[in-house]
Parts: C-alpha cells; sequence; structure tokens
C-alpha cells in the first residue's frame, strides 16, 4: 500500500512540471468537493479529464480521483449496498444524503470503469497510474465495504473489481508483461495473490472456452507472466502482509491459510495447462515447472497428463520435460515405462546445441547415476554419446567425454567399450546400428569407441587432452561434470587469452605478403579482394 | 735409576749407527705380535713391531720439543734462529749458499719499484749501452733530414744499423780513448756531438742559400729562354734536375709511410643501421622541404667550387656537374631497396625531370611552383608515430595505397626502438591502431581490400619486432568480438555472422602467428570463434552463407597442416549441401543446428532454373558478397549459387583428404555421402565432377576398423631379493642397532683408545721430563763435586807446599 502510494506522488509529481495548471485546478476541484456538497457537480469535470487525451492531464486526473474517492470511502460518503439505478435514486423515496450518496456512488462506478479501460491504453504511465487507483480503491473498499453485511460476516474483500482488473490485465491484444511486473508487488499481499489466483482461474476457463481450444499466443503469455509471477510462501508463519484485515481473511477461508493457497495456486495451473499451448510457452512452463510449481502443489502427481505429453511432443520441450518428470519419478514414486528408451531416443545432435544442454546433461547424469542399470543400456547410450560427440561443439565435448568416461568407470563391463583385448587383431566394421531406436537391439556392446580416438585429433587442446585419455586404463576417481557444464565458448576462450605470462609468442615464420596468401591458399583460390 | 738411562742411551747410540735393515734383521730388536688366530684376508700392519727403535723416535721428538719447552720455561725472550737451512743436515753447504743468495735477491727485488729496471745492470746491445743510444739518436733526428742528400754520415748510419754503427764508433772511440786519455765522460761525449752537428747544419744552412741563390738565377735564365722552346713541360725538367734518390733510402721512407694495419670499420650493429637509415630519411626529408620552398639546391652547390684532394689542380674538369655525386640521388636509390619499387622510380624520374633543365641556371617563376608542388606530393621521408588512431587515419587519409603502405614503413623505419626510449612502445601502439585500421578499411562500403593487402607485410614486420605487444592486440581484437557476439547468444539464441573486418583479422590472425600449435594464445581463441560462429549464426540469406563459405575456408587453412578436426566445419559444409536439395522429404541424414531439416531459409541454394548451369563457369567469389550483395535477377543468383556450390565442394574435397586418417571417418562423412549420391545428383559437369570424385574417395576408404585397446604399458618388474648391505664399523659388536647408534658407538669407541692414548704420552712426557730433570741434578752435583775436589785438592798442594817450605826451613 504504502510503496503505491508513493508512487502515485512521485508520477503527479512529475506531471505537475507541464500541466501545472491543470492539476491545480483539479486538486483545487477535489477540495472543494470534499468541502461542501454544493460543490459536487464538479466531479463531473474530473471524469472528463479523466478521458483526455493529453496523458499528463490523465495521469493528474487519475491522482485527483484516487484522491477524492478514497475520501469519500473513508467518510463512507459513497451508498452502500445494492445500487439503484441513478433514476430510480431521484424518484424513490431516499433523503437528500441518500440521493447524493448514490450519485457519487455512480460516479465511482463510472470512474472504475473508465479506469478499468485505461489498463489497456497505449501509454504506459497511464496503465500503471490506473492500475495502482484502482487498488488503492480495492484496499478502500475491502477497509469500507461497500456492501451491506450481514452482522456474522465481518469480512468482505473486492472480489469484483479485482476479477475486473485481472480480467484487463490479461489481455488478448496487447502484451502486458511490463505492466505486470508491476502489478507483482500487490502480489505479495497474501488476500490479493488468493483472491488473484483464483480470478485468474475463472479467467482463463472463460477465455479458452470460448476460443475453443485453440492457441492464443499473446493472451497465454500474459497468463503465464502473471501466473509466473506469482511467488508462494514457503511456510504459515510467512504470511502476515495483508491488504485487508488478516483475520478476517484466515476466517473467510476457514482452513489453513497454506493448504488453501496450494489448492488454489494448483487449480489455476492445472486450469491453465489443460489446454493447448504454443511450443514456445512449453518451454517457459516447463523450466520454472520444477521449482516454482511443482513444490507448491499440493498433488503434484496431478502434473503427470501435462508432462508426458510434454515428453512425447520431442526436441528441446523433451528435454525439460524431464526435468518435471524426474522430480515425479524420484520424489513421488512415478512409474515411467518405457523410460531410458525414449531418454536414449532423446539423444540427437541438436541435444549438444540447444540452450538447456546444461540441464539435460545434469539430469542424465542422475538418470544414469544407478548401478542397477543393464550393461547394454549403458553402453548403447556411451556408444550413441560418442557418436553423436562428433558433431558437437568444444564446449559440449568437454562435458560429453567426461560423461562417457563416468558411464564406463560405474559399469566396469563396459570397458570393453574402449579396451577389448580380445579382438585386437582382426578388423572390423563397427556394428553399432545407429537407427535402431531399442537401445537393446543396437549391438553397442560389440563396437569400440572410435569415435573418440578420432576426438584425439580435435583441434581444441583441452579436448584432444580428454579424448587421449583413453589410452590408458581409467582412474577409479570420477569425474565432476558439474563444473564444466555451464562453460560457455568465451569462458574457454578466455583460458586463452587471459593467460598471466607468455614466456614468448611463438610467430609465423613463413613471411606473409599478401592477404590471401598461405595456409594451403584455400581462401585465395575461391575468393578474391572486392 | 742412574745406570738404566745411560744404557739406554748407548743402546740409542749403537743403533743409530745401524741402517733399518740391520735392525730389523737383528732378531734382539723385533718383537713380533702373536696373533690369537688367523683371519683370512686379513692383513695385519703390526704383526712385527721394533720396540727401541721406536723409543729412541720418540725420545728423540720429546728431545725437541718438550725438552726445548723446559729449557725455555720462565724466559721471556728467545732466540730464534731463521737462517736458511741452518739446522738442515741434509743439505748441501753450496745449496745452502745459493738458495740464501737467492732469497736475498728477491727480497731486494720485490722492494723496489718493479718498473724500474735494475740502475747497476745496464742494458747493452753489442756492449753499447741502450741508454747511450737512445741519446745519440735524439741528436740525429733533430737534423734536418730532408736536406742531407745521399751523404752516409755516421748519425745516419747509426739510426740505420743501430748497434752495428755503435759497435764500430766505440771500437774506434775505445781506441782514441786507449791513445788518449781514458774513457771520456759521457757529458762530454754529448757535448762533442752536439758540437758536431751544429757545425754540420750550419754548413748545410750555407750550402742551401747558394743552391737557391743558384736556382733562382737559372729560374731567371729559363724564363728568358721559355718564350724560344715551344714544348717542354717544366716538370720533366724538375724531374730530372733532382737528384735520384737512393733506393735503399725511398724503400726505407716508404716504409716509413707504408699503411700500417689500421682498425677497418667495424660491423654495423642493426641500431647503427637504423640510425643510419633514419638519418638518410631525414637528410632527404629536410631536403624535400628545401625543395618545397623553392631554394635551388644545385645553385648552391655550383657556386663554391669543391677541389678534390687528387685534383691535380690543371684545370681539368670531367664534366659540367655530375649529378650523380648529388646527395639526395644517392639515397633515394638506395633506399629503393626497402620502400617500393614504382612510387621511388616516379619520384627519381620526377627528379630527373628537375634536374635535366639545370643548366638554364635560373628557372622561370612557373618551373619553381611546379617543382614546389612536386615537391609537396612527394611523401615526406620520416613520419612521427601517431599517438592515437585518429593520428595515424589524419596521416594516411587520401594517399594511394601504395603511399600509405610507404608511409607505414618510413613511419617505422624512423621510429626505430633503438633510436630513443619510447620508440618501442609507440610502435607497438602504431601495430594496434593499424589493426584497426585494417578493420576500418574492411567494414567501408565498398571495403578496400586491396589497401588492406598492401599493408599486411607492414603488419608482419612491427608483429615479428614486437610478438608480445602483436599477440596482445589480436588477442583483445579476438576477445571483445567474442564477447559481443556471446552476449548476443545468451539475449537471442543466435547471432549474425561476424563481419568482413573480423573475418580478415581471422585471416590476418593466420598469417602473423602459427595454426599448427597445439596450443597458441592466439590462433586457439581464433579457431573457436570460428567454431562459435559456424554454429551459433543461422543462414538467412546468400550473404550469410558467403561469410560461413569464408569461414570454413579459414578453418580448412587453420587446420591445414595440423590436420586437426574440426567437426563443425563438416556440420556447416552438411548444411550448405542440404540448402541445395530440392526435395527435402525422406531425408537420409541430420542436419545439426544452425541449419534445420525445413524452414523458411532452407531453399537457399535450390537453383531456380536448372538453365543456368549452362551458362555457369567458375569465379572467385569477392570477399565483399560477405557484406552486400544485390543480384536481382534470378540467373545472377544462379550463378552466385552455383559457385557457392562449387566452392563448398572443393572444400569438402580438401576435407576428405585432411581427415582420411581419422578412424571415424566413414561416420564423419556419412552424411555428406548420403546427401551427394542420393540428393544431389542432378548438377552441371563441373560439380558433377567434383561430387562424384567425393563420394569416390568416400567409400574407396575402409570401413573396417580393429577394435580399441589400451596403449601397451611397459610390464611392471619383478621384485628383486638384493641383500641389504649394511656397512660394517667395528667387528664383533652390536649389528643390529640403527645407523646413529652405529655411529655414537665407533665414535666412543675411538675417544677411548685416543684417551688412553692421550694418558700414554703425557705419562711418557712426564717420566722423560723427569728423568731430564734427575739428570740435571746430577750433573749440577758432579760438577760441584768435582770443583770441591778441585779446590780441595788445591788447598792441599797448597798446604803440602807450605809445610814442605816449613819443613825446609827447619
Amino acid at each position: 500500500m504504502a510503496p503505491a502510494k508513493k508512487r502515485n506522488v512521485s508520477s503527479v509529481k512529475t506531471a505537475e512540471k507541464s500541466a501545472k495548471k491543470a492539476k491545480v485546478d483539479l486538486s483545487k476541484t477535489v477540495e472543494r468537493i470534499l468541502e461542501s456538497r454544493k460543490h459536487a457537480n464538479d466531479v463531473f469535470d474530473i471524469l472528463e479529464s479523466l478521458q483526455a487525451e493529453q496523458e499528463k492531464e490523465v495521469i493528474s486526473a487519475v491522482a485527483a480521483c484516487s484522491e477524492l474517492f478514497c475520501a469519500l470511502l473513508e467518510r463512507k460518503e459513497l451508498f452502500l449496498g445494492k445500487l439503484p439505478g441513478e433514476e430510480d435514486a431521484l424518484s424513490g423515496g431516499y433523503s437528500a444524503e441518500d440521493k447524493y450518496r448514490i450519485f457519487m456512488r455512480h460516479r465511482y462506478t463510472s470512474c472504475v470503469e473508465i479506469l478499468l479501460e485505461h489498463l489497456s491504453h497505449e501509454q504506459y504511465d497511464i496503465k500503471e497510474s490506473a492500475m495502482c487507483c484502482l487498488m488503492k480503491f480495492a484496499a478502500g473498499e475491502g477497509l469500507h465495504p461497500l456492501e451491506d453485511l450481514d452482522w456474522s460476516e465481518h469480512y468482505s474483500f473486492p472480489r469484483e473489481l479485482i476479477q475486473a482488473l485481472v480480467d484487463n490485465l490479461l489481455s488478448k491484444a496487447t502484451d502486458n508483461s511490463l505492466l505486470i511486473s508491476r502489478f507483482q508487488e500487490f502480489l505479495e499481499m497474501e488476500d490479493v495473490r488468493y483472491y488473484v489466483m483464483s480470478s485468474i482461474r475463472d479467467n482463463v476457463g472463460k477465455v479458452m472456452d470460448k476460443s475453443k481450444g485453440a492457441v492464443v499466443p499473446v493472451y497465454q503469455n500474459n497468463v503465464f507472466t502473471l501466473m509466473s509471477s506469482i511467488s508462494m510462501p514457503n511456510q504459515e508463519s510467512e504470511l502476515t502482509n495483508f491488504m485487508v484485515k488478516q483475520e478476517g481473511f484466515l476466517n473467510a477461508i476457514r482452513s489453513s491459510a497454506t493448504q488453501e493457497h496450494k489448492r488454489v495456486f494448483e487449480r489455476m495451473w492445472l486450469g491453465f495447462l489443460k489446454y493447448k499451448l504454443p511450443n514456445s510457452m512449453y518451454k517457459k512452463v516447463l523450466v520454472i515447472l520444477h521449482d516454482s510449481i511443482l513444490p507448491y502443489m499440493s498433488k503434484p502427481t496431478l502434473m503427470i497428463d501435462f508432462l508426458t505429453a510434454a515428453y512425447e511432443i520431442g526436441g528441446a520441450i523433451s528435454l525439460l520435460a524431464l526435468n518435471g518428470l524426474f522430480v515425479l519419478i524420484h520424489q513421488h514414486n512415478l512409474d515411467y515405462p518405457d523410460f531410458y528408451k525414449k531418454l536414449y531416443n532423446l539423444l540427437e545432435p541438436s541435444v549438444f546445441h540447444v540452450k538447456y544442454r546444461a540441464r539435460f546433461f545434469h539430469l542424465a547424469n542422475v538418470f544414469l547415476s544407478s548401478s542397477h542399470l543393464p550393461v547394454y543400456l549403458v553402453a548403447a547410450f556411451a556408444k550413441r554419446l560418442a557418436r553423436l560427440a562428433l558433431t558437437a561443439p568444444p564446449t559440449a565435448l568437454l562435458i560429453v567425454l567426461p560423461f562417457i568416461y563416468n558411464l564406463i568407470r560405474r559399469h566396469p563391463s563396459c570397458r570393453v567399450l574402449i579396451h577389448k583385448p580380445s579382438a585386437e587383431d582382426e578388423p572390423f566394421e563397427d556394428p553399432y546400428l545407429t537407427d535402431e531406436e531399442d537401445p537393446a537391439q543396437c549391438r553397442a556392446l560389440e563396437s569400440s569407441l572410435w569415435e573418440i580416438k578420432s576426438l584425439q585429433k580435435h583441434y581444441h587442446p583441452d579436448v584432444a587432452k580428454a579424448a587421449l585419455l583413453i589410452n590408458t586404463p581409467l582412474s577409479e576417481q570420477e569425474d565432476d561434470i558439474s563444473e564444466t557444464l555451464e562453460v560457455t565458448t568465451y569462458e574457454l576462450m578466455e583460458k586463452d587469452l587471459k593467460q598471466p605470462e607468455i614466456k614468448s609468442v611463438p610467430l609465423e615464420f613463413e613471411t606473409a605478403t599478401r592477404l590471401l596468401k598461405g595456409g594451403g591458399d584455400v581462401l585465395g583460390q575461391h575468393f578474391c579482394l572486392a | 735409576m742412574g745406570k738404566a738411562p745411560k744404557k739406554r742411551s748407548l743402546a740409542d747410540k749403537v743403533r743409530k749407527t745401524k741402517t733399518t735393515s740391520e735392525i730389523k734383521n737383528n732378531p734382539f730388536e723385533v718383537k713380533i705380535n702373536r696373533k690369537k688366530f688367523d683371519v683370512l684376508g686379513r692383513k695385519s700392519k703390526h704383526d712385527v713391531g721394533l720396540p727401541g727403535v721406536s723409543r729412541s723416535k720418540a725420545v728423540n721428538k720429546r728431545k725437541e720439543t718438550l725438552l726445548k719447552e723446559y729449557k725455555q720455561k720462565n724466559r721471556c725472550s728467545k732466540f730464534i734462529d731463521r737462517r736458511f737451512g741452518e739446522y738442515d743436515t741434509k743439505m748441501a753447504p753450496e745449496d745452502k749458499i745459493l738458495q740464501r743468495f737467492t732469497m736475498e735477491r728477491q727480497r731486494v727485488h720485490e722492494k723496489k719499484d718493479v718498473y724500474n729496471l735494475n740502475e747497476e745492470e745496464e742494458l747493452t746491445h753489442y756492449g753499447q749501452s741502450l741508454a747511450e743510444m737512445e741519446k745519440f739518436n735524439d741528436v740525429v733526428n733533430s737534423d734536418d733530414e730532408s736536406e742531407e742528400k745521399g751523404l752516409l754520415s755516421a748519425e745516419l748510419t747509426a739510426s740505420h744499423f743501430g748497434g752495428g754503427g755503435g759497435l764500430l764508433r766505440k771500437k774506434a772511440l775505445g781506441e782514441e780513448e786507449e791513445g788518449g786519455q781514458r774513457a771520456k765522460s759521457r757529458q762530454e761525449l754529448i757535448e762533442e756531438l752536439i758540437q758536431k752537428s751544429k757545425q754540420e747544419k750550419r754548413e748545410r744552412q750555407v750550402q742551401r742559400e747558394e743552391a737557391q741563390e743558384l736556382t733562382e738565377k737559372l729560374d731567371q735564365d729559363w724564363k728568358n729562354i721559355q718564350s724560344l722552346m715551344v714544348k717542354k713541360t717544366p716538370k720533366a725538367d724538375k724531374q730530372e734536375e733532382k737528384p735520384k734518390l737512393e733506393e735503399y733510402d725511398m724503400m726505407v721512407r716508404e716504409l716509413g709511410f707504408e699503411m700500417k694495419a689500421q682498425p677497418s670499420e667495424k660491423m654495423k650493429t642493426p641500431e647503427e643501421l637504423a640510425k643510419e637509415e633514419r638519418e638518410k630519411l631525414q637528410k632527404l626529408e629536410a631536403d624535400r622541404l628545401r625543395r618545397m620552398m623553392g631554394e635551388e639546391v644545385v645553385e648552391g652547390a655550383q657556386s663554391q667550387i669543391h677541389f678534390s684532394a687528387d685534383d691535380l689542380n690543371d684545370g681539368f674538369v670531367l664534366d659540367k656537374h655530375d649529378k650523380k655525386t648529388l646527395a639526395y640521388q644517392e639515397g633515394s636509390g638506395e633506399d629503393d631497396g626497402h620502400s617500393d619499387l614504382e612510387s621511388e622510380q616516379e619520384s627519381e624520374n620526377e627528379e630527373e625531370e628537375e634536374a635535366s633543365p639545370k643548366p638554364k641556371k635560373t628557372l622561370s617563376k612557373e618551373e619553381v611552383k611546379a617543382q614546389q608542388e612536386a615537391a609537396k606530393a612527394e611523401l615526406p621521408y620520416t613520419f612521427a608515430a601517431p599517438e592515437s588512431y585518429n593520428d595515424l587515419k589524419d596521416m594516411l587519409r587520401g594517399h594511394t595505397s601504395d603511399n600509405q603502405r610507404l608511409i607505414v614503413a618510413r613511419t617505422q623505419k624512423s621510429n626505430h626502438p633503438s633510436l630513443a626510449v619510447g620508440n618501442k612502445l609507440k610502435l607497438q601502439k602504431l601495430f594496434g591502431f593499424l589493426l584497426e585500421y585494417i578493420g576500418e578499411l574492411a567494414t567501408r562500403s565498398p571495403p578496400e581490400l586491396s589497401t588492406i593487402d598492401k599493408l599486411i607485410p607492414e603488419v608482419y614486420a612491427l608483429c615479428q619486432m614486437f610478438p608480445d605487444a602483436a599477440c596482445k592486440a589480436m588477442q583483445s581484437i579476438l576477445g571483445d568480438a567474442a564477447h559481443s557476439m556471446e552476449e548476443t547468444l545468451e539475449v537471442k539464441g543466435h547471432a549474425a555472422f561476424p563481419t568482413l573486418d573480423m573475418l580478415i583479422y581471422l585471416k590476418v590472425t593466420a598469417l602473423l602467428f602459427p595454426t599448427s600449435d597445439f596450443r597458441h594464445p592466439v590462433t586457439t581463441p581464433a579457431l573457436l570463434f570460428i567454431s562459435q560462429a559456424l554454429t551459433k549464426c543461422p543462414v538467412r540469406s546468400l550473404q550469410d552463407l558467403t561469410s560461413g563459405l569464408v569461414l570454413c575456408s579459414l578453418g580448412v587453412e587453420y587446420v591445414s597442416f595440423s590436420k586437426r578436426f574440426l567437426p563443425e566445419l563438416i556440420n556447416f559444409l552438411v548444411g550448405t549441401l542440404h540448402l541445395a536439395v530440392q526435395d527435402k522429404a525422406s531425408l537420409g541424414y541430420i542436419v545439426v543446428p544452425p541449419f534445420r531439416a525445413s524452414g523458411k531459409y532452407s531453399d537457399l541454394l535450390v537453383l531456380s532454373s536448372s538453365e543456368s548451369c549452362r551458362s555457369w563457369s567458375k569465379k572467385s567469389l569477392p570477399l565483399s558478397a560477405t557484406q552486400q550483395l544485390d543480384l536481382e535477377n534470378n540467373p545472377d543468383r544462379d550463378t552466385h549459387r552455383l559457385t557457392c556450390l562449387s566452392t563448398c565442394l572443393d572444400l569438402v574435397k580438401r576435407c576428405c583428404l585432411l581427415y582420411k586418417d581419422l578412424p571415424s571417418f566413414t561416420h564423419i562423412f556419412q552424411p555428406i555421402r548420403t546427401l551427394l549420391s542420393k540428393h544431389l545428383s542432378t548438377q552441371t559437369l563441373p560439380l558433377q565432377e567434383l561430387s562424384s570424385e567425393i563420394v569416390e574417395a568416400i567409400s574407396s576408404m575402409p570401413v573396417t576398423q580393429s577394435a580399441l585397446v589400451f596403449d601397451k604399458r611397459k610390464p611392471i618388474p619383478l621384485k628383486l631379493l638384493t641383500p641389504k648391505i649394511v656397512e660394517v664399523l667395528d667387528y664383533g659388536k652390536k649389528r643390529g642397532s640403527t645407523r646413529e647408534e652405529r655411529e655414537k658407538e665407533r665414535l666412543k669407541h675411538k675417544y677411548k683408545r685416543e684417551f688412553k692414548g692421550a694418558l700414554r704420552e703425557i705419562r711418557k712426557d712426564s717420566r722423560f721430563l723427569a728423568r731430564e730433570k734427575l739428570n740435571e741434578v746430577m750433573n749440577r752435583d758432579a760438577e760441584r763435586k768435582r770443583k770441591v775436589k778441585e779446590l780441595m785438592g788445591s788447598l792441599a798442594t797448597q798446604e803440602g807446599e807450605w809445610k814442605s817450605l816449613k819443613r825446609k826451613k827447619k
């Protein structure tokens, strides 16, 4: 609440300089209205400038509105309970006081409507101030409910207002990620978060049903941004930050606050994920799935459908789904048939080129660390990885080679891959079947890792050195691949670039005469200076 | 007690007279040390002892040492006899004298000045004192030598023959002296000589005056007759006039003037050479400046007439003016060796043109102006090293590429590190600026690659001078490029192909540094950069593809010598070939990123019409095609595509050759084989040939391999059971103890033995001393007894005499 206010003040301040006059006018108007009911009609001026063209004017009008209506809410000068129509109010037997209240309440509703419209304005500043103003109203309404309360129910949260806000935030046309990240600070508050989550669920259901399952990228992106900006509390004790009264909220949800939170959270995500998603969205969801979604779900196993679907898609998405699956298998006893076969088939040249390479190899390392795996499977993995290494960049090779060595170390019977003294003399064709999908049938154990032998001639010294290890029996100690997982090409380069002191730099002794000469004249043969 | 020593001394005396062999053979002298048991192989020194001998030895020794000390006891002063060999009985007296004499001489010699010859020792030559001779010489030298003509004076002979004459004269003198009074003193001799020479001199002077008069007279006469004579050089006359010098004298003089071995000019050090070079350039620069100001250089040179040392002064001049001797042209001619021929020739021509109208003496105004212009257009010869990149740019702006090269070369020369302290840093900076300049040239549109081409030798030369700085500069360029690429990769996941300047840098790197090193601070990162670019930059246009092919070519060049495996290269070539495949369905191979099996840009190399194949012929691709390529119509584009394809195929072929030794050759080239044999079979003729060649090369490689085994290790040697060797120090003692203990034990034992020995010696010493004391006392007593006896005797005789006298009286 407090930061919002500050922000508001500051935005007003910036507007002040250019549109001082309008601002002064507006604040005077607000003062007048608040002073005496004679000037009640001036509120129309404010509403008018709220719809003005100029950004500055609108912003100052928003500020004026928030000041005015917050004050009115506090004074309880807005009509409580079910609002009669304006004509009815005039004709009906209301007192002058009531009439005034009804009038103001109507102005308030129209102001809220305008502000909600402003949420999809082109100008970010307007959007932001409108949102902040609405949140202020929400806080005000929470403290001074506009509903007639039963004596038993002491708690009321402006659900409608929040729902409307969320509906407008999750625009189908524009990308609201900036605004949503601004909104994140309100999500710190437990009750707001709770109600926002349930509003999201309602909204997603409505919208997606309307689109009949088709992909709505912008909307889904907005939803995802909003949902991923929700950070769940870890413990009950942390539930301290509330917009409206704490006890009321806890009473309202009537059970353990954390449990309830988790339930709502889970329902929200499931509601979102059950519809078809664009591929990029799959990746985004899967990236955060294992550490910001699964732990906060009351029943993580419900995610299994989504994860299997993602795993079936193939490519990078499958790699990412692996992580979620791992959590489920590891912590929730999920039984996944043909898991290793699928993992084996995930190994493609692109594995070394995708962004999530480090994550994949980390998980693959975990999956293959079991000592109860059959030898044929481990050999198949090793051979497959070696084959793929022929197309891998050096950074990947520095992961893969120790990875293969670790496999062989863990399963000593795989040593035949690099040491087969029985068949030393007679040369034979590589029996390994590249296209075989079943690791059991691929005859990897009959083969040797000639690929690593080839990599001994790799251009990068580190890779060549790593590949040279197969010439001698491997050491007992496993290599720690976690260090090399995140190494980038630039870091690899820096190793040579940032060498402290080189004694003497070797130089080319062939005198350079022309640009395109030298090095076998490959460049000179195909290209000319022009 | 008194008896025993006497005996012993007697025995000693006896022993002394005997030889050792006699003693040894005497059974009474020998004591046999009985051995308790024989130990095989042990030789004992002490099986036979000579107690008498050793005792007498010990006594003698004590007499010399202990007895002396005893006698000196309680005495403050002592007498030391230092005469050489005084107590040495073995020395012959003659030897002693000789030795003493030499010692005496040495002592005297050392004390005096080393450089002074002994005064009493006069050095002589044939009996004549050298000192004297020197003095005579002086007198001779004072004579005017040129005057004496052919006369053989005594002095002359003395100077010529040194002692020889002297000897003669001395003899003569001696004879005289023998005749007259004996031995004139030296003083007198000198005075006599001086007088003599003075007299001679006077005589000669008179003679000369006479001759002069005569010649003058002759000249006068000659002048009178000269008009009558038509041709006759006076020189010939003169020569005839001169009395013929004696051959010998001439020779002597010649020898005097003959060149002695003079130090020749030493070899120039590089610094000196550089200095000379700079001086030359500076001189040229000054010259140029002067001409630019409009001064006529040659005019000034003409006004002062210069005579050479060899001038005969006969008014003969070879030519009007020999231009070749002008310094400037010499300089420019020499400069050719270092700088570009063409421009130099130009400047020389210019020079010639300039020089040719010289006979006109004064130039018209226009001509002067033209000359100034020409001088301005000509390059300066010295350049200050640029302090910043902009300085360099200003320096090179507006010059042709040849001239730019010249400028850089001259800057480098005039700022050679050996000329001034800061030059090294300046040139190191220059290298960085040059690299930057090259980059800028490459980024211009159109890129000025020919200029870069010209600058390459200079860059190379600078790099050779400062490898470290060059390495740093190159590294920073590579590092920056890689860093920016890494950043874009992190944001976008892919990056654009490196621009032309980066491609040029990579090529320059290969030119400056060896690419075949296993690990090199520059080329290894450069190779990594190439591989990074080939894997992370998606091909989206024909320009991109051209860039990629340039990178591939660079990659092939980098590994061409070392034959290292560059997987990214193969990946990219496969991807490029894939771009040319028309039907992307049912592929038998996998395309590696950045290429995709199908997509928006996967048909880049598919020809628009098959007809274009026929008109196509292979041409080199311009490097600028990596930056911008405007091909409007389809035939043009097709030509470019075909050229790219042929380049790609050629690279594939080269790769085949490079990697044919790799064990996984077939697997590496499997996709290329499938592509070429199944998907790209219909192409133009040259490409067809190339591709079939490649397919053949791939399929001809052996598919079979022998299984991997570990390297054979050296067998671990068996454990050898050699005995443990322990040093035995004391037999019969505990041997099980440690080394330290044994050592301690040994030392203890030694100490004990020494202690006992010392005790024994001390006892013997005291016994000896006691004996001596006793001897002394006994000797004293005996003396006293004798004296008393004597006194008593004399008293008795006195008494007796007295008594006898008394008796007589009675």
